[in-house]
């Protein structure tokens, strides 16, 4: 039964169903309960933002406070895994890559391969990104992209709250090392989930609305950008289609081409920086593989190749906008 | 105390050292031939660490090891056939010619990989230590590491995080005395790596690192206190490696003739057959007949491992990922 | 004054909030009866023809084809003859003038489905039109990997003038998904139970495909429940049944591997939307409905045979059989294997002819049961 939940509510939800339903899932990070040790509440907190509130009740020695050691626990995490459970390791901020990623890019992604295909990491790490909270340059990026460009994970890019119980659920059942990551203006969003558990698989892109006229690729909160931009453009009789890719790693590259195939433009909304971004990457495989249906130059809307700033009004700048994803559209429809 | 070793532990434990000796000596000079491609990082003269660790513990228990990882991996119970094969770049090695001689892993016997990452073993350990806590198992993780290693911040934070979780982990620090081509003496900051165990709430023990029985003992110690739910412990092993760094390396920073004294004076094969000949404990035909044997089985994996197949040219693209 | 009545873009399924227009079907002084298709509009999850209610004239044509417009609003004119054109003219400004889009939040307004426990299965309906004395309500019973919105078209036009149920079966919709019933007698075991549940001591049922096997399979069960019989395409009326369908349903895990077993359901292929296929995966992929499904399909349907024969069944209850023609699911041959039944086969019309003929449907299944 379907009914209106949170995206934050969404994950929580996934994540006790999966707890339920299989004794190896754990969950492990900074102040997932919050007030381990402590005198007062022992779940005072339930994650930063609260999305695993109420699970270290309900899931006894299964939800683990961890020191501010994210090398450690993340790394923890992954030799969890490798001796037989499902650990759920998070991170707080994607920006804290910077202090773990060696156990996430040679340990984790790397063991499969690397030992001859006899090992089984099924790690997930979630994690928050993105920007539009005034929290600056170390608390506010996507880098997607980076994990993206990494064999061996899996980069899962919910935007709604269906998408992130199932792809979450997917995540914690997946044999293979998966970055979950969590758009922070997010979480509050309301949508119809359904009260049993389901799976959203990977590799799958949602077309979120169907068009003729220009294929919007846009990714976890630029999804939402590229809608509201698509309404104003139907009023001037531009049909948009938009694609939401969902996982960045497998990406769906079939529905993105068969899109643009009947389209012939394309505009690509991603939130972080240009260089090597997904924008970029999926400019140059739809370059590449549908080069002849092309009618216009494929246009990128990014933000800019510099760090999140920390004033509103910089900020706002930075972001793509659906203004801007407006203006994009209507240069490659115009386009002669 | 631990209980002293009975002929079969004792036989075992020379097979094991001469075993780790004859592959790498053997592996040093077909290295020189340019015939093994890549990287190789020795343990001859470290044995007595491995084996008198690894004799502490079974298939369930895991070990993470460095790139100096050929002794740890036969210590564990790695096949050397495969390992040999492996280090050759063969479709019959350990990892099927993917991994080389620093990513040897076999989780099956609880080798959780040697590691290109100075100091990547440590939070991995804590994680099967917790695993096998939480399923209420009583084995153990061993995290061998080196001098070098014991400065990366990794090996502070699983530690900590082992002491604070309180797993059932051994640290186990193999000061050689040198990271790559720089002194411990320069590089650690403390007269002894096991002095920074106090920093973590854990005992901290120094052996003598060229003396098996004292390993095996101070070992025994630790491993017993972790499966009985006492936390961790860190072991600096203090000892020698008789090769460089990697292949190749000429060791300019040593005293001349300090790797030929210690092989004279202290090399922990020769004072292992010494003590259990001089006890009657083992005869030297036993001895000999073990050093026959290991020859014979590691001069075969050469063999084999020259004959061996190349991996084909489907396995680039298989097994990066379960499923995707 | 003649009578001036407007036609408005439709609501169909909870969900819709808005619709296409795809073509007028009927041009500007076009007489219209009642039930007649006046145009076609299109949800984000299915196309349609909206009927008239009323008959008339087509007057005006408010509404342009392309055009996007909320539910309710105003598509076109239909009036008698003698209205005059500025009385038209005036309607059309007043209803602009005070025409107020629902908004996201409407749409948890209008009707809403319910959910009562039997047994232990939860079963979820929607209950459409009044209780109306002297007529029995009806029953709409879905088919294998459908729900109550296999009815779309036909639920609303049919309760005008008497109560109309349609349930989700066990395993399907949002009822309960571990059930474990593996044959049509259990599905009505649940479905009396049901009837009992919310008072319906006696109801005309309609069934479609398996669905209608359900309603024979009651008639079998609990013959004083039933007051007549619409067995449309129906299941239990004779042995093949095309299992690459059936099996290609239950495996079907894709988009790509699911749209083809959708097409064979419908004379036009086209009907078959993205959405449409969407929200079939995300049914499919509910913790329960895949092995719920195969449960089922092994019981009823292994092989591409039909397990059950029901057609005694329906002895001695007024039965109208409808098929489509070109049905890839059910032959329609088997239309003809009650004895006394009214049969209506319908030409060019496929599996699914409840939606696709859901005008002819409508007024087929309203006359027989009065």
């Amino acid at each position: 039964m379907a009914r209106k939940i949170t995206y934050q509510q969404a994950i929580n939800e996934a994540l006790d169903q999966e707890m339920s339903r299989d004794p190896s899932v754990i969950i492990m990070g900074e102040d997932v309960a919050g007030g381990e040790g402590s005198p007062g509440e022992n779940d005072a907190w339930g994650g930063v933002l609260g999305v695993t509130k109420g699970l270290y009740a309900k899931h006894p020695g299964r939800v683990l406070d961890t020191p501010i050691s994210e090398s450690g626990y993340v790394g923890a995490a992954v030799g969890a895994a490798c001796n037989g459970l499902r650990p759920v390791a998070e991170l707080m901020f994607i920006d804290f890559m910077g202090v773990c990623f060696d156990q996430i890019f040679n340990q984790a992604a790397k063991f499969k391969y690397m030992f001859g295909g006899k090992a089984k990491t099924p790690v997930v790490i979630r994690a928050m990104y993105g920007a539009g909270f005034r929290a600056a340059a170390q608390h506010s990026q996507c880098l997607y992209n980076v994990f993206t460009h990494i064999p061996g994970l899996k980069v899962v890019i919910p935007s709604n709250p269906y998408d992130a119980k199932g792809l979450l659920i997917q995540s914690i059942r997946d044999n293979d090392p998966v970055i979950f990551l969590e758009h922070k203006a997010l979480y509050t969003m309301e949508g119809d989930v359904p009260a049993e558990s389901y799976i959203v698989p990977f590799g799958e892109a949602a077309v979120v609305q169907e068009g003729d006229d220009v294929t919007i690729v846009a990714m976890g909160r630029m999804v939402h950008y590229a809608k509201e931009a698509a309404g104003n453009l139907r009023k001037k009789g531009i049909q948009c289609e938009i694609i939401d890719p969902r996982t960045t790693s497998p990406l769906d590259t079939d529905t993105i081409l068969e899109s643009v195939e009947r389209t012939g433009r394309l505009v690509v909304v991603d939130e972080s920086n240009p260089r090597c971004s997904m924008a970029s990457d999926i400019s140059s495989f739809v370059a590449q593989e549908a080069f002849g249906a092309l009618k216009a130059p494929i246009q990128m809307v990014t933000a800019p190749h510099v760090p999140v700033p920390f004033a509103a009004s910089l900020e706002d700048l930075y972001i793509p906008s659906p203004a801007r994803i407006e203006e994009a559209v209507m240069k490659v429809k115009e386009y002669r | 105390m631990t209980s002293p070793l009975n002929r079969e532990a004792l036989l075992q434990a020379y097979r094991t050292m001469r075993t780790i000796r004859d592959f790498e000596e053997r592996v040093h000079v077909d290295f020189a031939t340019g015939e093994i491609p890549g990287f190789v990082h020795l343990y001859a003269g470290e044995e007595a660490s491995a084996t008198g660790i690894c004799m502490h513990l079974n298939r369930n228990d895991y070990i993470a090891s460095t790139h100096r990882g050929h002794g740890h991996c036969i210590a564990k119970g790695v096949d050397p056939v495969g390992m040999m094969a492996e280090i050759w770049g063969k479709a019959t090695g350990t990892c099927k010619g993917k991994g080389g001689s620093m990513h040897i892993a076999d989780l099956e016997v609880g080798m959780l990989g040697a590691n290109g990452i100075v100091g990547g073993g440590g939070p991995l350990i804590c994680g099967t230590a917790l695993a096998s806590k939480i399923r209420g198992e009583n084995n153990v993780g061993v995290c061998f590491f080196g001098d070098g290693a014991s400065n990366q911040g990794t090996i502070f934070e699983a530690m900590n995080l082992a002491s604070v979780w309180k797993l059932p982990v051994i640290f186990v620090a193999e000061n050689n005395g040198y990271a790559e081509a720089t002194s411990s003496t320069f590089s650690v900051a403390v007269e002894n790596i096991a002095d920074r165990a106090s920093a973590f709430g854990m005992p901290g023990v120094i052996v003598d690192g060229f003396d098996f029985f004292a390993v095996y003992e101070a070992a025994g110690e630790a491993i017993k206190r972790a499966r009985e739910g006492g936390g961790p412990t860190l072991l600096e092993v203090k000892l020698s490696r008789y090769y460089g760094h990697f292949e190749g390396d000429q060791q300019t920073y040593r005293a001349p003739g300090e790797v030929q004294k210690l092989r004279e004076t202290k090399d922990c094969l020769m004072q292992f057959a010494k003590r259990v000949t001089s006890r009657g404990e083992l005869t030297m035909a036993d001895i000999e007949a073990i050093d026959r044997e290991v020859k014979t089985m590691i001069d075969d994996s050469v063999v084999k491992a020259k004959s061996d197949p190349l991996p084909p040219p489907e396995a680039l693209m298989a097994d990066v990922y379960i499923s995707y | 004054m003649s009578a001036i009545h407007t036609v408005t873009m439709p609501k169909w399924g909870l969900s819709m909030q808005e619709g296409k227009v795809n073509l007028w079907l009927k041009e500007v002084g076009d007489t219209i009866d009642p039930g007649e298709e006046i145009i076609e509009v299109e949800s984000e999850k299915i196309s349609g023809a909206v009927e008239a209610s009323v008959s008339g004239v087509l007057r005006r044509q408010v509404a342009q084809p392309d055009e996007v417009l909320p539910v309710g609003a105003l598509l076109g004119i239909v009036a008698e003859k003698g209205a005059s054109d500025a009385d038209i003219d005036a309607v059309i400004a007043r209803f602009q003038a005070e025409f107020v889009p629902p908004s996201a939040d409407d749409a948890d307004s209008g009707p809403q489905t319910q959910t009562v426990k039997v047994g232990n299965v939860e079963v979820r309906y929607l209950k459409l039109g009044e209780d109306v004395a002297g007529k029995d309500p009806l029953l709409l019973i879905h088919g294998f990997g459908g729900d109550l919105n296999n009815w779309l078209f036909n639920h609303s036009p049919l309760s005008e003038s008497r109560a109309v149920y349609a349930l989700d079966l066990p395993g399907h919709g949002s009822t309960t998904k571990v059930t474990g019933v593996a044959s049509l007698d259990g599905l009505a075991e649940v479905v009396i139970g049901f009837m009992d549940a919310v008072g319906l001591e006696c109801a005309h049922l309609a069934g479609h495909s398996m669905g209608g096997g359900v309603c024979l399979a009651i008639a079998k069960r609990a013959p004083n429940k039933v007051k007549s019989l619409s067995l449309i395409a129906s299941a239990g009326l004779g042995n093949e049944i095309n299992g690459a369908y059936i099996d290609g349903f239950v495996a079907a895990a894709s988009r790509n591997a699911l749209k083809p077993v959708l097409a064979q359901l419908y004379s036009d292929e086209s009907l078959v939307t993205r959405s449409m296929i969407d929200d079939m995966l995300k049914f499919k992929r509910l913790e329960g409905v895949d092995s719920a499904l195969a449960t089922l399909a092994g019981g009823l349907f292994a092989g591409g045979r039909q397990a059950e024969q029901l057609a005694s069944a329906a002895a001695g209850k007024p039965t109208l059989v409808i098929w489509g023609e070109n049905d890839r699911v059910i032959p329609s041959s088997h239309a003809t294997a009650i004895p006394g039944a009214t049969v209506k086969v319908m030409p060019g019309q496929g599996h699914m002819v409840q939606l696709e003929a859901a005008g002819e449907v409508n007024k087929l299944i309203g006359e027989f049961i009065g």
